[in-house]
């Protein structure tokens, strides 16, 4: 760990400002995911804007109908907040998919979105990693990769956006509101992550300097028809191997509108808009699910065969979809089905 | 004083504590954090710390290390490495411990040569951790790589005859009549091959030393974690021309070993060294990442033919195993020979071998081999119950065996058949369709009953105690074993408690100190019946001693009584015959005048028996499983573990290791992997969030069931063991389920739902 100087922002301009009249400048949200980095010495800033007394923790509702989610919420509170519950809670079920309570209660919203991918050979510097060191090679393309993607991954990189929490923004078609030394603006949840291409090393659209604010939802929040679908090595404590966040308007069993994400098989949560207009006007049924999943991962492209590589990630996202759409129309069984509720005491 | 009064017997014996579920004596310093670790201890005077540098690569040789740059930072004490590290010992079999297997053991900073993927390379001492551990992180290191190989598959046809030389290796057994032959014509056979790979056993404790110089001459205390502090003492001392004087090793805590403990590990080397060449404290703790770098349980291929008649006696039993093994040392394990000996068959062939790769040497860990060998046998085995028709636990009944076929010699307890029964019981087998795909839940899910049967050596090692009684009438006992969470002190304690008939209270049992008598490294089950077969011996030389002295008292109700003939209970000596011949123990010690009464004890193997016996522990473990098919999600939902281990200390601490035990089965079952990147030939998941071990949320009811075994063959303590065998038999039980939930065979580790799809 390199030694850093830190200072405690208390306004979103003034945390612009000390970040962008530093060199190798980061702000510092939860830190669950930076300090981490710095401790694997994958990350080395010299200087540190603390986010933590910035007053950005509120979660208040817009004149449009939507809900303002604070950059500096946490996680927890973001989850269990009483309007998220009732309006949203595809989006609460979907944090509390993901890490722990300890974690949740510490990880901040802003965090959660920049929080960078968990690609074996980016932890690990002894490896060639693109998205650490450009120009190093992907040593992910050949070995194992149980953890990376199938979907819009390139040559250079195919490694995965791994939070849980932005699955359900994606779905839900949320706006990333940020400010940096130009201003203000807002980037549509679909634009703010980046498919790697040649640049790797870039996760999202930010551009220097931005910081995070809030997280703006629209007023839909498909209470009634939503499922987050979360499959993993283990029931806790583990990232998606793939996830499926559905939310849906049905009239009877005919379903008027559809929005569907994936996590776990790409560089950004994974949309596909004409799959979901495949559903929008149509009687729900398993086959109607099944030529959207097909749709999905008509372009995939699996890295290798066996457990370790993670070809197996096309036909299981097919089938997580296949079963998500089924429980976010019946309203069946939304838990997380790594998590077996024995009803042996 | 002197005057004696005959007491009545008290109802409530509080020194009747063997066979009692009692409480850890250690539980409060531990959950209070009073138990101390080893990177957790003082020192006198300043501490320095070392941070481990690890090789980037497998295999090539170190050319230039750019230690000036890192020693003009202030701060820094010392870069350490081949370059300028002092040859100790002339000879590698000075760095052999205890427990190390043929070949030449590993030197830390010995030579330029990178013989595995990060292999310390460096030692950087700075004032504190955080200046050590950049410092570190900036080291330039030059290096000519090498061709690796760390890929078994490519070296099968290299593989070679598992040589003898590692304490416990057991060579695969003798064949029997016709293998090929009977195979080729049974009516009914199975054949199948089997894959595990790598799996590190990450205890939570990282390895850690501290050394603490003590300002006279090269004496130290070496704070270490450890599974055996004598281990860690006789190499350290070898290597460095040491007394044991000087190398004074204490390891009161264990943060967890399942193995990775048994061999003294390079933090300790190099915090010795670096105390020695700085004559100063210095205190070296591994990274997660480290812990990944050493003994690991080895990447074992397997194959195993049965065949039965058609009643369903096996007529064929053939198991053989391919496992890797690093470059420099040949690691065994006994993985076949148990496959022979839970069933008998007329015609077997047993083969073992090893194959070598740019690995680091693998290690024993839990169960090592039987775990193995067990999950690939019991899978077989219940494979080959479905092609005989028969149920899998009416096909295991029938085939058992009541005396050991390996070596033609009876068993000296085994109540395997007990396990089956009660087990079967306990879980309801009787309401079992035999049918694969036939039960299912009321959610639809698909639900798999399976079985399987484990077993494991009840074994006997050297070990030493030394029981003091002083005046107050506290009962102090000393061995240099360990407790690495096994309960080795309650039961220890429980032990000097008994058999001196003083309540638990009045007895203190201290351990992993290298000043104390010493044992065996904690591992193989054998604490509990060697440790506690010495503490026992101890005590009775006191309660000898203390006889004597009764009967030196004036009017002695004990006078004539031999030490046969009297027992020891609730703080008095009393005459068998009439118990009211009885003496206080502390009116004794008062009488005697003397400030302590002391004795050493020992235990050890028993030849004669060894001979004429088999001994082993066994268990059956039956599961259900519930699966969700699309998804290929597993659930285990119900697991009853029945164990035959001879005699129980405590059933508390037993039933948490046959717990622990079960998870871990479940754990290999379901998650263990380390997964090996060939091109970069190094292990890639090395932390707790990508090498997966079971959360709570996993695991569902176990239920725990002692069958207990009269064996005082096996044991003078009539004790077997428990820290391995609650491990066997659940993988294969939960691979046995998934078939009879699916009607599909996983022959590969760990079950991850891709190999469902
Ligand atoms: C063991 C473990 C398991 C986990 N499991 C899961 C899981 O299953 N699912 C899941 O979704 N997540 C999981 N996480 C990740 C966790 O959700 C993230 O670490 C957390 O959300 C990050 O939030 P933070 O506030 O701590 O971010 P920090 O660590 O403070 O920051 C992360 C990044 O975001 C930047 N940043 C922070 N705030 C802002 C802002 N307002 N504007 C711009 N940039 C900002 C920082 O500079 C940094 O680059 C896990 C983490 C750990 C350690
Ligand atoms: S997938 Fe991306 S993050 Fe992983 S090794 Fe390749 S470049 Fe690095």
């Amino acid at each position: 760990m390199n030694s850093f100087t830190l200072t405690q922002a208390t306004a979103a301009d003034e945390a612009v400002r000390d970040l962008t009249s530093h060199d190798g400048a980061a702000y510092l949200g939860g830190g669950t995911n930076l300090v981490d980095l710095m401790k694997y010495n994958l990350e080395r800033p010299t200087h540190l804007t603390s986010l933590g007394l910035l007053p950005l923790t509120d979660i208040s509702s817009l004149p449009d109908g939507g809900l303002r989610l604070g950059a500096l919420a946490t996680n927890a509170d973001t989850a269990w907040h009483p309007e998220v519950e009732k309006r949203y809670p595809l989006l609460s079920q979907t944090i509390l998919a993901g890490a722990t309570p300890q974690l949740r209660n510490v990880a901040t919203n802003g965090g959660n979105l920049n929080q960078r991918t968990r690609c074996y050979y980016f932890y690990d510097l002894a490896t060639p990693c693109n998205k650490r060191e450009p120009g190093t090679g992907c040593s992910a393309l050949t070995g194992p990769n149980r953890v990376c993607g199938v979907l819009g991954t390139s040559e250079s990189c195919i490694a995965t956006q791994p939070s849980d929490m932005c699955v359900a923004l994606a779905a839900l078609e949320a706006v990333v509101r940020v400010q940096g030394p130009d201003g203000e603006r807002t980037i549509k949840f679909d634009d703010y992550h980046r498919l790697p291409g040649d640049h790797p090393e870039k996760d999202n659209t930010l551009k220097p300097g931005e910081l995070v604010t809030a997280i703006d939802l629209p007023e839909e929040g498909y209470a009634d028809h939503f499922t987050y679908l979360k499959l993993r090595d283990r029931s806790s404590y583990a990232f998606a191997l793939v996830s499926v966040a559905v939310g849906l308007k049905m009239n009877g069993n005919t379903i008027e509108k559809a929005r569907f994400a994936l996590g776990g098989v790409a560089h950004k949560p994974w949309r596909d808009q004409e799959a979901e207009k495949m559903l929008e006007g149509q009687t729900a049924s398993p086959d109607l699910f099944r030529q959207v999943a097909a749709k999905v991962f008509a372009e995939a492209k699996g890295y290798g065969e066996g457990s370790l590589h993670n070809s197996f990630k096309i036909e299981l996202g097919k089938r997580a979809i296949v079963r998500a759409l089924k429980q976010a129309t019946e309203m069946s069984q939304v838990v997380n089905p790594n998590v077996f509720l024995n009803s042996n005491p | 004083m002197s005057q004696t009064i005959a007491t009545p017997p008290t109802v409530r014996l509080d020194s009747d504590v063997i066979g009692k579920p009692i409480n850890r004596t250690d539980g409060p310093a531990k959950v209070s954090g009073a138990a101390k670790y080893a990177a957790e201890f003082g020192v006198t005077g300043p501490l320095w710390y070392g941070y481990i540098v690890s090789s980037p690569v497998a295999k090539g040789k170190i050319t230039k290390i750019h230690a000036d740059e890192v020693l003009a930072i202030p701060g820094v004490q010392q870069v350490f490495s081949h370059e300028n590290v002092s040859s100790f010992a002339w000879f590698d079999r000075a760095y052999k411990d205890d427990v190390a297997p043929g070949g030449s053991p590993f030197r830390p900073l010995h030579e330029p040569e990178i013989m595995f993927n990060q292999q310390p390379v460096a030692l950087v001492v700075a004032e504190t951790f955080e200046l050590a551990r950049y410092a570190a992180s900036v080291l330039r290191i030059e290096y000519d790589v090498e061709k690796h190989n760390t890929d078994l598959d490519s070296v099968i046809g290299e593989a070679f005859d598992a040589p003898k030389g590692k304490t416990g290796f057991v060579p695969p057994p003798k064949p029997k009549g016709d293998m090929n032959k009977a195979f080729a014509e049974a009516p009914h056979k199975v054949a199948g091959e089997y894959i595990h790979r790598a799996q590190h056993h990450n205890p939570m404790e990282m390895f850690a030393t501290t050394v603490d110089w003590l300002g006279d001459g090269k004496k130290m205390k070496i704070y270490d974690k450890t599974q055996g502090a004598p281990n860690v003492q006789q190499y350290i001392a070898k290597i460095f021309g040491l007394s044991t004087d000087e190398a004074r090793v204490i390891s009161k805590f264990t943060g967890g070993g399942f193995g990775s403990g048994l061999r003294p590990q390079y933090q300790v080397f190099l915090a010795v060294m670096a105390a020695l060449e700085l004559e100063h404290s210095v205190r070296v703790v591994m990274t997660r990442t480290q812990m990944f770098s050493f003994g690991h349980r080895p990447h074992t291929l397997q194959k195993l033919r049965i065949a039965s008649d058609d009643q369903g006696h096996i007529q064929a039993l053939e198991h053989k195993a391919l496992a890797e093994t690093s470059q420099f040392e040949n690691a065994t394990e006994t993985v076949v020979n148990w496959t022979g000996i839970l069933y008998n068959s007329p015609n077997t062939n047993f083969d073992y071998q090893l194959s070598k790769i740019d690995v680091y040497t693998p290690l024993d860990m839990r169960a090592p081999g039987a775990a193995t060998g067990n999950f690939a046998s019991e899978s077989a085995i219940d494979e080959m119950s479905y092609k005989a028709g028969k149920d899998p636990l009416d096909f295991r009944l029938l085939n058992y065996t009541y005396s050991d076929p390996t070596e033609n010699k009876p068993f000296t307890s085994k109540r395997l058949d007990d396990c089956y029964h009660e087990g079967a019981a306990r879980f309801g087998w009787d309401q079992r369709n035999p049918e694969p795909r036939s039960m299912r839940d009321e959610k639809g899910m698909l639900v798999g009953w399976g079985v399987a049967a484990g077993c494991w050596d009840a074994s006997m090692q050297k070990a030493a105690a030394k029981a003091v009684l002083s005046a107050d009438g506290h009962l102090t006992v000393n061995s240099a074993t360990n407790d690495q969470g096994a309960g080795t002190y309650v039961i220890m304690t429980q032990m000097a408690a008994q058999t001196l008939g003083l309540p638990m209270q009045q007895v203190t049992f201290n351990l992993g100190d290298t000043n104390m008598p010493a044992a065996p490294v904690q591992g193989g089950s054998w604490t509990a019946n060697s440790v506690g077969a010495a503490v026992k011996d101890a005590c009775q030389e006191v309660g000898k001693k203390l006889l004597k002295l009764a009967q030196k008292m004036d009017d002695s109700p004990l006078a004539g009584v031999n030490f046969e003939d009297a027992q020891f209970v609730d703080g008095h000596i009393r005459a068998n015959e009439d118990i009211t011949r009885s003496v206080a123990i502390e009116d004794i010690l008062a009488a005697s005048g003397e400030d302590k009464i002391e004795a050493d004890g020992k235990a050890g193997p028993n030849p004669i028996n060894q001979l004429k016996y088999s001994m082993h522990s066994h268990n059956a473990v039956f599961v259900e499983v519930k699966v969700d098919e699309d998804l290929g999600t597993i659930h285990v939902t119900r697991v009853v573990n029945a164990v035959a281990a001879g005699r129980i200390m405590n059933p508390k601490t037993a039933r948490s290791q046959v717990l622990g035990g079960t998870v871990w089965g479940l754990s290999m079952a379901m998650m263990e992997e380390t997964y090996l990147n060939n091109e970069l030939g190094r292990y890639m998941n090395h932390n707790y969030a990508e090498y997966h071990i079971p959360v709570n949320a996993d695991i569902h009811k176990i239920d725990v069931i002692f069958v207990e075994e009269e064996d005082d063959i096996a044991s003078p303590i009539g004790v077997k063991g428990v820290g391995e065998i609650g491990m066997l038999g659940v993988a294969a039980a939960i691979a046995n389920a998934v078939y009879h939930a699916t009607g599909k065979r996983v022959r590969e580790l760990p079950l991850t739902s891709d190999k469902l799809l």
